[in-house]
């Protein structure tokens, strides 16, 4: 039964695979955010170290911390550094997507009268999703080491690549941060039954009111435990543990410890997963 | 032959104060094309998504191929289209197929099978989008058939298409039902049900009204005599068939409830009577004439 079960997963994730692969509005996201990486980790920084270089000539000890950013070496900080923000926010986008859009189109009805168990449906996406985000990553590590090498070969800088543990903790971290969302993307999916609501609500929350909430914790300790369990905390206090405490980029935090982050960020990996299946087997499927 | 392949107990289904299915207990044969016929709201579509599993029961049971309905043993051996197709947008129909075909752990090959029978191939490659209405309904009866399931769950197939697709999907099931297959066809269209099932469960408001054969529903043939004079005419068939067999329906002609095998007799003892025949023609009742009567609520049906 268990071997059945296992093959009814490998099945669906097969199928979710496929349908996701040809799917052009998560290649748009995907896009959006190799863009955004890119922008934000190099493209700025090299014209302003670029232009600075021109007009600040004896500004020497500000232009070398840049540069030094955009090293390989630095690859480790850059690839966290844009999750906590647009990351999460694209993540979640792609999640309640798969979830939400099979309510509207009838695709969940349809893929349960073909004979799943919906665990092993819901599963299979979930899978599919997780692969997908994995993929993400992977692709954004590829794109920032090809960037930061041709930006060290052209300034002449020698190339010295990160501490593979450095990097393998750092794309383990990213990695979690936008499982999570991607994730919880899934549950409000699967909740509001359709796309709309779940990403409007769910960057609503992350994006406005756990800033908000932050800003009143510090003022306010009963607010501020809160606020230390909530996913944006969780992920920005993980990314900053990473770059070893707050660079300047916004949602990157020191809130919690980056050992109390993994163990929240996993926790709402693991919950999402879980309660989106609980409830989609639970469902009456008009 | 006569294996149960749907055997309802009582199946309820509630939406808040309202009964869309009130204890449905219903049969499916083995080898049979089962007509499941009821006016627009009467719940059909309800009782049948308690059939898959897709939504639970307030109260009763059903049992599907043996097992309890929705388990995935079951499912997995049922192809069914529910209320309208409901297919990935951006895919094409092929690909639509594929995934569906990844989901059961079929080959590539089903999907080309499938695409064939419902004569979409060669629209195979375009995007599920831009489908007509009746090119969707068709992928839908093709993902149902993937993997050839022992039952198939067919909610109202020919809705959207036109009369030469109508004719396409009812010839594609008399089709199956030759190989073998196990149907449940739902429909609000009379002629449709007659014309292709072997038995019909009738439905409306909730309540399965009735459940028989096509034949039994529609009751036996009546003989129908033109004959003068009118009253020696009507004296004779009274010898025959009884003085409550025959009644006058104008125009000189009798109706007689006799079967249509004793029409030579009618006619010789009227002839011996030196009683002029002039016409002499079967009656059969329509379907439609017998839901009429048993709903009160024709309005919504289409003959
Ligand atoms: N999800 C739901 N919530 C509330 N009421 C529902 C729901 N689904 C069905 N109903 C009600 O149950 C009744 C039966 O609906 P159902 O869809 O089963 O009818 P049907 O026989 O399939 O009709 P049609 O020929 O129009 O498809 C209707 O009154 C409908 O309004
Ligand atoms: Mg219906």
């Amino acid at each position: 039964m268990n071997a059945l079960n296992l093959k009814a997963l490998g099945n669906s994730t097969a199928a979710e695979l496929l349908r996701l692969r040809k799917w052009s509005a998560i290649w748009v996201i995907v896009g959006a955010w190799l863009a955004l990486s890119l922008s934000f980790g190099y493209v700025f920084n090299y014209v302003a170290y670029k232009t600075g270089d021109d007009n600040f000539a004896g500004d020497g000890a500000g232009n070398a911390q840049l540069l030094a950013e955009l090293m390989p070496n630095a690859i480790p900080d850059v690839i966290v550094s844009g999750l906590p923000m647009f990351g999460g926010a694209l993540a979640m986008v792609v999640g309640a997507l798969v979830a939400g859009n099979g309510f509207g189109w009838g695709t969940w009805k349809t893929v349960f009268t073909q004979g799943p168990s919906r665990s092993a449906a819901v599963g299979g996406s979930l899978a599919a999703v997780s692969i997908f985000i994995f993929a993400m990553m992977t692709a954004t590590l590829v794109l920032c080491a090809g960037v930061s090498v041709a930006i060290a070969a052209t300034e002449g800088q020698s190339i010295t690549m990160p501490a593979l543990s450095d990097l393998a903790q750092s794309f383990g971290a990213g990695f979690l941060v936008l499982e999570m969302w991607a994730l919880l993307g899934f549950l409000v999916g699967v909740l509001a039954k359709g796309p709309a609501l779940a990403v409007g609500l769910g960057l609503v929350w992350s994006l406005v009111v756990e800033n908000l909430l932050r800003g009143v914790g510090s003022l306010l300790a009963g607010i501020e435990t809160v606020t230390e369990a909530l996913p944006g905390t969780a992920g920005g206090s993980l990314a900053g543990a990473i770059i070893g405490g707050p660079n300047g980029t916004p949602g990157v935090l020191d809130a919690i410890s980056g050992e109390r982050a993994l163990i929240t960020v996993a926790a709402y990996v693991l919950v999402a997963a879980i309660a989106a299946v609980v409830v989609m087997r639970r469902r009456d499927l008009a | 032959m006569n294996e149960l392949v749907v055997e309802t107990d009582g199946l309820t289904k509630r939406y808040g104060d309202r009964l869309a299915v009130d204890r449905v207990s219903m049969t499916v044969m083995r080898g049979e094309v089962y007509g499941f016929l009821g006016p627009n709201g009467a719940g059909k579509t309800t009782t049948l998504r308690m059939m898959l599993g897709l939504i639970r029961p307030t109260a009763g049971s059903a049992s599907v191929l043996g097992r309890p309905a929705g388990g995935p043993e079951v499912t997995a051996r049922i192809g069914a289209l529910i209320e309208g197709p409901g297919f990935y947008p951006y895919l094409s129909g092929r690909d639509n197929l594929r995934t569906m075909a990844r989901y059961q752990g079929l080959p590539a090959t089903e999907v080309d099978r499938v695409l064939e029978m419902v004569d979409l191939a060669d629209r195979a490659k375009d995007a599920f989008k831009g489908y007509s209405l009746g090119m969707k309904q068709r992928l839908g009866v093709a993902a149902a058939m993937l993997g050839s399931p022992d039952l198939l769950v067919l909610d109202e197939p020919t809705n959207g298409l036109d009369p030469a697709g109508m004719a396409d999907m009812r010839a594609l099931v008399v089709s199956l039902a030759e190989a073998g297959q196990t149907v449940i066809l739902s429909s609000h269209i009379l002629a449709e049900v007659q014309e292709i099932c072997d038995r019909v469960g009738v439905i409306n408001d909730g309540r399965l009204l009735r459940e028989s054969t096509v034949a039994e529903l529609r009751g036996g043939a009546t003989l129908r005599v033109r004959a003068t004079p009118e009253d020696a005419a009507l004296a004779a068939v009274m010898q025959l068939a009884g003085d409550e067999g025959v009644r006058r329906i104008g125009n000189e002609t009798l109706e007689v409830d006799l079967p249509v095998t004793a029409a030579p007799e009618v006619v010789r003892h009227l002839v011996a009577h030196s009683i002029d025949v002039h016409e002499v023609t079967v009656a059969e009742r329509s379907l439609e004439d017998v839901f009429f009567e048993m709903t009160g609520n024709n309005k919504e049906l289409v003959s």
